[in-house]
């Protein structure tokens, strides 16, 4: 059963969430603000938390905050609640570290079949082996990368888009089919979820994130993963 | 020009080097008001100074003309007065020649004709004497004082004096004197008096070119302080018309264009309050419709979130309650989508959108569209394949949704879509063959919430969709158009993009 925390200040649409989502078979804690939020994830039984559902507009500190907060002590997976379709909101939750986000109003079914996708990218891969790309070593069986012997935690998003693309060194992914495989978004996803996705993993693997070495733009395609 | 611009705002900087650049300073013209205004002065100096000059020739000549006549016919009176008294009747011809030399040699030499008779002497017999006209021998015969006229004789001016000489001293002066039967004549030069009006004229003439060049730079100089306040004015007319309300100009002095530019200055007041006033009100109304689409959203995040309970669960209430649960599904998925257009219309108001451009396959993107929405079936889609354009795939999206969505709902099938490529555009036309728009309802396809038809007062659309569809075009530096009717195909529309590759841009 999977275990949601949902942060949402507007009463009515929390409550509706909660209900949805536990109909759908989770066990959800639904708080009011990014302070309740965060500091139930610090609680020692947090452990069992999977995802974190994040309204961007929130009293106290906002939902860019708690994003930044929950990144900064762990791979929990984030999907933002935006509801002001406002692009610059989404391109910050997503500098942020949001996996995903999705827009209110939205129905139950949406955010349910959201929350799946994302619990599925930490899920087991079909392939178990090992690759070791120039000191960046990645471990398909223990979901593990590291690079020169040192660890490179990931979250599941960035770690699925980063399995992806290794799978096949040279190939050339386009956007569309990265929002297919890593995200499951239907043709219409947002491209910006992968490039920002992409930005955030290259920070963490690129010695020099302007001149990436591992995960290479295609100008008009998409990305590429190498050849290193 | 020294215009004074208010601070306040942004000052129209594109409109402002746009008109610069398009008006430049006409050359001066002859009917403009500098031409006219000189053209004037130096008429009116003209007309002044010639008739001046002339009405005091007139009189300068009229004055010595008299003055050397006067003293003619005192020379001529005296001298023949004198010698009169010699002569003796009848007479003979050389006393007669001598009488005329005499009276010629007090005459400064002029030409002296005697005539008694039928014989006549003269004091030059080689001179001509036609001067000396038949009506002055008439004149002479007539009356017993000097007559005299002026004649022209070989281009210059004579005097020619005429009187019958009396045998008493005073003859020719009293009635009574006796007559002597001689008729003397004088032909006296006015060639001197002739030069001297002329030398009046010839100066005069020297005189006029200055003072009409003169009267000339004052016309000049006096237009210049016209016409510099009237040109300020003209480029700040035409500043404010391409929207640069913010132009004023300077007031100077207290004249009447000092007056216009006062009232120029207020006028172009008026004008900017008004239309920022209007500006906002218009951004006043429409931050309204954008804070009630918002306001509307979060009581409609929470129905569009458990309203699919109600939709799962209708099944176990009855059938009254099951009827309502679905219609207020229904119809709260149906208001998420009107206020979703509204937020989206709004935002294209505000200008706070932007396009996420990325290379992108035309026809793959299309067939996405159409797929998604399950309108693979129903549409016939001509879509050559290999056309990479750089475009925001969901504001494509949007349009096509928009363009193919409005032709299978108020068309007739079959619908087509056409994409092609040519001369750097795209274009994308979705036509369907139905009767077509009326030419009435053209104009108004894309405005916002208007229908076609009054009597469906609801449709499945928002009503904004085409107008978003516009909107999204535009974005892309594109346009939409509804093509001319024809006779054998419906409403087409055709979305025109330009086309922008990745290598190109």
């Amino acid at each position: 059963m999977p275990h949601v925390l949902l942060i949402e200040d507007d009463t009515s649409v929390r409550d509706g969430m909660e209900l949805v989502l536990r109909r759908h078979g989770h066990q959800v804690d639904a708080v009011g603000t990014g302070e309740a939020g965060l500091e139930l994830l610090s609680r020692p039984r947090a452990g069992g938390i999977e995802i974190a559902v994040v309204d961007l507009m929130l009293p106290g500190i906002d939902g860019f905050e708690v994003c930044r907060r929950i990144r900064g002590r762990g791979q929990l997976p984030i999907i933002m609640l935006t509801s002001r379709g406002d692009d610059l909101d989404v391109v910050s939750g997503l500098e942020a570290g949001a996996d995903d986000y999705v827009v209110k109003p939205i129905t139950g079914r949406v955010l349910e079949a959201r929350i799946r996708a994302a619990l599925r990218r930490a899920g087991p891969v079909a392939r178990t082996d090992t690759d070791d790309f120039a000191g960046l070593v990645i471990d398909r069986a223990g979901l593990s990368v590291t690079k020169h012997g040192a660890p490179v935690p990931l979250p599941p998003t960035e770690l699925r888009l980063l399995l992806e693309l290794s799978a096949a060194p040279g190939r050339v992914f386009s956007r569309e089919q990265l929002l297919t495989s890593v995200w499951e978004h239907d043709f219409l996803g947002d491209s910006r979820l992968v490039d920002a996705a992409v930005g955030r993993l290259r920070a963490k693997l690129e010695d020099l994130p302007a001149k990436p070495r591992y995960i290479q733009t295609v100008r008009g395609f998409g990305y590429r993963f190498g050849p290193v | 020009m020294r215009t004074r611009t208010r601070s306040r705002g942004k000052p129209a900087g594109t409109a402002a080097t746009g008109s610069a650049a398009r008006f430049r300073p006409r050359p001066p013209r002859l009917d403009g008001l500098r031409g006219r205004l000189v053209i004037t002065v130096v008429v009116v100096a003209l007309i002044s100074a010639v008739t001046a000059t002339g009405l005091a020739y007139e009189e300068s000549r009229d004055a010595v003309l008299k003055r050397a006549q006067s003293a003619a016919v005192e020379d001529f009176r005296n001298r023949v007065d004198r010698l009169a008294a010699e002569l003796d009747v009848p007479t003979d011809p050389r006393t007669m020649a001598r009488f005329a030399s005499d009276v010629s040699s007090g005459l400064r030499g002029s030409l002296v004709v005697a005539q008694y008779r039928d014989y006549t002497a003269s004091s030059d017999p080689s001179a001509d004497r036609t001067r000396i006209t038949p009506e002055l021998r008439a004149a002479v015969r007539t009356r017993s004082r000097i007559s005299l006229q002026r004649v022209q004789h070989g281009g210059k001016p004579w005097l020619v004096l005429g009187a019958p000489v009396g045998l008493d001293a005073a003859g020719p002066r009293g009635s009574g004197g006796r007559l002597s039967g001689v008729e003397i004549f004088a032909v006296v030069s006015l060639a001197e008096e002739a030069r001297d009006t002329a030398d009046l004229v010839h100066s005069v003439q020297t005189g006029l070119a200055p003072v009409l060049l003169l009267s000339a730079v004052l016309a000049l100089l006096a237009a210049r302080t016209v016409l510099r306040p009237v040109r300020r004015l003209a480029r700040a007319t035409r500043r404010l018309a391409t929207g640069e309300l913010t132009i004023r100009v300077e007031e100077k002095g207290r004249d009447e264009l000092a007056e216009l530019a006062h009232t120029f200055n207020e006028t172009a007041g008026a004008l900017e309050h008004s239309v920022g006033e209007l500006r906002a009100q218009e951004a006043l109304a429409r931050r309204f419709v954008a804070d009630v689409s918002h306001e509307l959203r979060t009581p409609l995040a929470a129905m569009t979130m458990v309203s699919s309970v109600l939709e799962e669960d209708a099944d176990q209430l009855t059938p009254d309650a099951a009827h309502a649960a679905r219609t207020v599904s229904a119809e709260t998925a149906r208001l998420a989508r009107l206020v979703d257009d509204l937020i989206e219309i709004s935002r294209f108001d505000a200008r706070a959108v932007a396009l996420t451009v990325h290379e992108v396959d035309l026809a793959e993107a299309v067939r996405g569209t159409l797929a998604a929405r399950g309108w693979a079936d129903r549409v016939e889609a001509d879509l050559p394949p290999g056309i990479r354009a750089r475009l925001d795939r969901r504001r494509l999206d949007v349009i096509v949704a928009n363009l193919v969505g409005n032709a299978l709902r108020h068309g007739a099938p079959p619908v087509t879509v056409t994409v092609r490529a040519a001369d750097g555009q795209l274009s994308l036309a979705v036509a369907d063959h139905g009767p077509g728009l009326a030419p009435e309802v053209a104009p108004y396809v894309f405005d916002r919430f208007y229908k076609a038809d009054s009597a469906r007062t609801r449709s499945e659309g928002s009503g904004l969709g085409m107008a978003i569809a516009l909107e999204n075009a535009r974005l892309h530096g594109g346009t939409i158009e509804l093509a001319p009717p024809a006779p054998d195909a419906g409403a087409v529309f055709v979305l025109r993009l330009p086309h922008r590759t990745e290598s190109a841009s």
